[in-house]
């Protein structure tokens, strides 16, 4: 089911939470909400499945207007961060909570609800725990038998609070392999909230960059991490650098020299040039380049990052070398940036 | 069940590292000892005294059951309706924020803190025949001061707070999100009260209910004001008591006392095995 968010607006007492945010999303879809804590994120989230309600603004579930409908009617599933099952209810009554609470018709036999939800347990590989508890399951299978009770009402979208946060590391890559595998399998169009950008970009079609209330990129994760289209962005996600330069005559200036880079349609005047540290290339000479005096050098996994200081101010900025390049032992290292954009100065 | 396998037969639970169980527990059981246990076994050593017969005489004595019948029966049906009521006033005191909350909520403990006599005294005035609302009931025929309904009516102002106490907290601790997660799935308000937030309540409501009740058994001050005390009509097995102590019929006295023991024992065990049964499901 397509889901699009229009022109939505949220304020709590007068306090905006959502600025005129619009979203498409397609059918069939795994889509990330990505953002530090206070971007938005959650309460775009719990506009879709209707437990707020948009100040201004609509939501469409395919082309019928969702926003008039309660909760209860939009049929979505919902996976929250701390599983909120129903710790009085064994696993397999949790799972067929959302059949048995159906009227008439629609409501299948019970046999039918059994046999539903130990096809779903087996679906979260938990075949066998029917008759447990939840304070008898590890964080890990609540969260799979939290997932297990959304789909049990085929729901049109499937929406995940931080599914993984209260999980630890390990668990939680495991996890997130296997949502990819059960999305794959089942097709459900799904949005999930996340503040982990690892998690965002490994596991989703597309990535929403979200901050303060607003949506800041819409993308792959090639997009996202490769053409950051706001300096948020490129702080955000991944590491970049960030340095204060001039641009005169279409050439971009550090302090008193031009390094080398041409920015033909840049308004002229102060400005902000952001690359990533893995994103260099190194220069012997340096007619027009970044040169800088290594400060520090620190080994990381598989790479070594340099640190310069550069020009009078002692600007420090951060490389990426391969380990055992000869330019990790000098003193002084020159480069340019490889792919790398301009923003206009703070 | 299977990560928590019952025990077999009777065991210590095997104390952690720390150290101060022995202790703990022996001064528990002495304090328990001298507290509760020897005054109680005295009851039951001097109501002994009467011989099988004799005591068996007063028991099935008209006005002894009778007595135990109000008694009983008056603190069960104050104790269901503080149930109900008490539970919705909780409620209210955990989910609306409204003016004047904190002093609603402070009002709960008044019974408590207010001498049962006051109590009595003061239902008596308003629920007599004569009184501001035994005044309005009267036209309807329905008379509240002296008879089983006026000590019902005590009962249930001794016994709100003991209800409303033991709920408080536990409904405090629902989580909003359980309730979300099961509006998603479809539940309308009143099958998530009645399936999702009733049942994770149930333990404290019976907590509620067992407090409740055993006060109202053994409640007497506030009850001999309203109940106008008909002997075989509205007599409770407290005020029989001190009716045989006065008489210096202390046997009987004792005998009535250990009958109520016995019975109270009895209830109080039963509610705490169904909570026991019901943590062990719930967790």
């Amino acid at each position: 089911m397509e889901v699009r968010v229009a022109n939505v607006r949220k304020e709590f007492e007068r306090f905006p939470a959502l600025h005129d945010v619009s979203l498409d999303i397609k059918s069939g879809e795994l889509i990330a909400l990505l953002g530090p804590s206070g971007s938005g994120k959650t309460t775009l989230l719990r506009l879709i499945a209707g437990l707020e309600r948009p100040t201004r603004g609509k939501i469409f579930f395919g082309d019928e207007d969702a926003s008039q409908k309660s909760i209860q009617e939009r049929n979505v599933g919902f996976v929250f961060q701390h599983y909120a099952l129903f710790r009085h209810m064994t696993v397999a009554d949790n799972i067929g909570f959302g059949l048995k609470v159906r009227h008439g018709p629609s409501r299948p036999p019970a046999q039918e609800i059994r046999r539903r939800a130990s096809e779903l347990l087996d679906l979260v590989q938990l075949s066998g725990l029917e008759k447990r508890y939840p304070a008898q399951l590890s964080g890990g299978q609540r969260q799979r038998v939290a997932l297990a009770r959304a789909m049990a009402i085929e729901p049109k979208v499937l929406l995940l609070d931080e599914p993984f946060g209260a999980l630890d590391a390990q668990v939680r890559r495991e996890l997130r392999r296997w949502l990819r595998e059960i999305h794959d399998r089942t097709g459900h169009t799904t949005v999930f909230v996340t503040h982990d950008q690892e998690e965002a970009l490994e596991l989703a079609d597309r990535v929403v960059v979200m901050s303060q209330g607003r949506i800041e990129q819409v993308g792959t994760a090639d997009d996202i991490y490769d053409t950051p289209n706001s300096p948020f962005v490129y702080g955000f996600i991944g590491e970049s650098n960030a340095l204060p330069v001039k641009v005169e005559n279409g050439e971009i200036w550090l302090a008193d020299r031009p390094i080398g880079l041409a920015a033909p349609h840049a308004p002229e005047g102060d400005a902000t040039l952001y690359f990533r540290p893995h994103d260099v290339e190194l220069l012997d000479g340096c007619s027009g380049c970044i040169a800088g005096t290594v400060a520090a050098s620190r080994r990381v996994a598989g790479t070594r990052r340099v640190e310069l200081e550069i020009g009078g101010q002692r600007q420090r900025v951060e490389i990426e070398l391969p380990v055992g390049h000869p330019a990790a032992q000098k003193s002084r290292v020159a480069f340019r940036p490889g792919r790398w954009k301009l923003f206009p100065a703070a | 069940m299977t990560t928590a396998p019952a025990q077999a037969g009777w065991r210590f639970k095997q104390p952690s590292v720390i150290p101060g169980f022995g202790l703990t527990l022996g001064f528990s059981l002495a304090y328990l000892t001298l507290i509760i246990l020897i005054p109680l076994s005295g009851l039951v050593w001097r109501s002994a005294s009467l011989g099988w017969t004799e005591f068996w005489a007063i028991a099935t004595d008209r006005r002894t059951l009778n007595a135990l019948e109000i008694s009983f029966g008056t603190a069960f049906i104050a104790a269901a309706v503080n149930v109900v009521f008490g539970t919705l006033v909780a409620w209210v005191l955990v989910r609306y924020r409204f003016p004047g909350r904190r002093i609603v909520d402070a009002m709960v403990d008044l019974p408590f803190a207010l001498p049962t006599a006051v109590a009595g005294i003061a239902l008596t005035t308003l629920y007599a025949p004569n009184g501001w609302i035994g005044k309005l009931l009267l036209p309807l025929g329905i008379k509240v001061a002296y008879t089983p309904l006026g000590i019902v009516i005590a009962l249930i102002f001794i016994g709100l707070p003991f209800v409303v106490r033991t709920v408080q907290p536990i409904m405090e601790e629902i989580d909003k999100e359980v309730e979300e997660a099961a509006a998603t799935l479809g539940a309308s308000r009143f099958q998530i009260i009645t399936r999702v937030l009733f049942p994770g309540l149930a333990p404290a409501i019976i907590t509620g209910f067992s407090l409740a009740f055993a006060r109202g058994v053994g409640e007497y001050g506030s009850v001999i004001f309203i109940a106008g005390n008909l002997p075989y009509k509205s007599e409770i097995a407290p005020l029989l008591i001190v009716i045989r102590l006065e008489e210096y019929n202390y046997p009987a006295a004792t005998a009535i006392a250990a009958i109520m023991l016995a019975l109270s024992f009895v209830m109080l065990l039963i509610v705490n095995l169904v909570q026991t049964w019901s943590r062990k499901r719930y967790g």
